[in-house]
């Protein structure tokens, strides 16, 4: 579980999250979702460590995110995966290397139980034989799931996703909203997602924490958004005119 | 203008203490090390050897020009090219040329992981990029490039030797005099230290211009930029200091 209290995060004189208390909880799917400039993408480089919040606590269980010294950041970034919005693949490696490469960095796996491991995730993520292949030569949505297989393959206690459907179609979308939602549940890990994806806040979203212009506004699950009569969910989820027309119509409404 | 530099100097000695820091996985390191070393030293290795020939080849032509009906002997020519590549053309304008070629290149590439989230990435993991991504460069490049600025000054030399013997502007055996001449060993000395000074200038100062590149591609080609002017002012000056404390 991760808790957040009362984190702020200033630049100069702007601030951008207004004292966000909240928590995300283990072998759940955890979205932050919001408007563009909502402060979604500046929570999650908070919440990995990319960014030092102006004030507040982050937790990760029992542990002070922010008090660790470097050796102890190092460790626990270890149990840390993380899937970036273009996959951040290094484009000289092959699949095979780029999931390797934290293999190689912190493991004393023998080179065979490393390929053994790699072998394994590429076949958690349906991508089995594209070892040799390189980023460029692979598809958007499959670099998302190597992207996954790299996050995952130091067995990590936490997750981070930020815009995991972006640039790919519905379809692509929903298999890896599936993924990643299986994975946290199989393995028991707290999952943090940052989206606008409407299809994946209704799939997957166990615990939704909607935020505008850094305040965290409405905290729920899939089932709380329909009935839900916050007005800021309610102008984020269903802005569209045939969103509005589906939720009346699942609820019965004229 | 005094408190941008401090603030970058104070950035920059931060930077080269995180990339001395001790390495997650030598083996790790050790492959990048040679894959660096394959770049900056084969990789310039025609680009260098193209200039010193043309640098020792003309300094013997003008040399010869300028001595031309003056009472200094002719194979003086050979001893003021050789002196003139070992201590000041080879070295100071070798590393000039490889910021351009190295420095340029590693701050574009450092600069470009870093707007593909790669440092990010790797940051996450729990890598020490500073020490991952900066470490072998430096390493290879104090390695490779003295290698690079001795070869120079022996292509430098044959420059000379081709400019002035060929057309017969001296004979063989008075720039070979001149080459046996006055040697003092000291110079070869003093080339290997700028070599080094220098190969820690560019290559700290590119990857520092990398590093903490923020922005679009705009960005990247000033930073990129940038590192080459700051490397080659920096390599200047530091000629400058070299020759006042080692040959003051």
């Amino acid at each position: 579980m991760i808790r957040c209290e009362n984190v702020k995060k200033s630049f100069g004189d702007t601030e951008v999250l207004k004292g966000i208390t909240t928590e995300f909880e283990a072998g759940k799917c955890n979205l932050i979702i919001g408007l563009s400039g909502a402060g979604k993408t500046v929570m999650l480089k908070l919440l990995v460590g990319l960014m030092k919040q102006t004030s507040g606590t982050i937790m990760y269980d029992d542990v002070n995110f922010n008090s660790l010294g470097d050796d102890e950041l190092r460790s626990l970034r270890m149990k840390v995966g993380m899937l970036f919005q273009g996959s951040a693949l290094f484009d000289s490696m092959t699949v095979e290397e780029n999931i390797l490469f934290p293999l190689e960095l912190f493991t004393k796996k023998t080179k065979a139980e490393m390929l053994d491991r790699v072998n394994y995730v590429l076949e958690r993520v349906n991508l089995e034989g594209a070892n040799q292949k390189y980023p460029s030569e692979v598809s958007g949505g499959m670099q998302k799931r190597v992207g996954i297989a790299r996050a995952i393959v130091l067995e990590p206690k936490y997750l981070f996703c930020d815009e995991p459907n972006s640039g790919l179609d519905p379809k692509t979308s929903m298999v890896i909203d599936e993924l990643i939602q299986s994975i946290t549940y199989d393995n028991n890990i707290t999952t943090v997602i940052n989206t606008h994806d409407m299809n994946s806040v209704m799939e997957i979203g166990d615990n939704i924490n909607l935020l505008h212009h850094g305040t965290l506004v409405w905290r729920g699950n899939k089932a709380d958004v329909l009935t839900s009569d916050n007005e800021f969910l309610d102008n984020f989820i269903f802005a569209s005119p045939f969103l509005q027309r589906l939720r009346n119509a699942a609820l019965g409404r004229s | 203008m005094f408190s941008n530099f401090a603030f970058h100097f104070g950035r920059y000695l931060d930077l080269l203490w995180d990339s001395f820091s001790r390495p997650e996985r030598l083996k790790i390191y050790w492959r990048e090390t040679l894959r660096q070393m394959d770049d900056i030293g084969v990789g310039s290795l025609i680009i260098v050897a193209i200039i010193a020939v043309f640098m020792g080849a003309v300094a013997a032509v003008q040399f010869a020009y300028q001595l031309d009906g003056q009472l200094v002997p002719s194979y003086y020519i050979g001893y003021i090219v050789r002196d003139l590549a070992i201590i000041e053309s080879a070295p100071t304008i070798t590393c000039l040329v490889l910021a351009g070629k190295v420095g340029s290149n590693m701050a574009s590439e450092i600069g470009g992981m870093r707007q593909k989230e790669h440092i990010d990435a790797m940051e996450i993991m729990g890598v020490n990029t500073a020490a991952f991504l900066i470490l072998p460069k430096i390493i290879a490049a104090m390695i490779m490039i003295p290698l690079l600025v001795a070869l120079a000054a022996g292509l430098a030399i044959v420059g000379g030797y081709m400019a002035v013997v060929i057309p017969e502007t001296i004979p063989s055996s008075a720039y070979i005099k001149g080459l046996q001449s006055f040697f003092v060993p000291y110079n070869v000395f003093i080339m290997f230290v700028k070599a080094f000074i220098f190969a820690f200038i560019l290559t700290t100062v590119s990857c520092y211009k990398g590093y903490y590149v923020e922005g679009g591609s705009v960005e990247l080609g000033a930073a990129s930029t940038q590192a080459v002017v700051v490397s080659d002012i920096l390599i200047l000056l530091a000629d400058f200091l070299i020759a006042v404390v080692l040959t003051g």
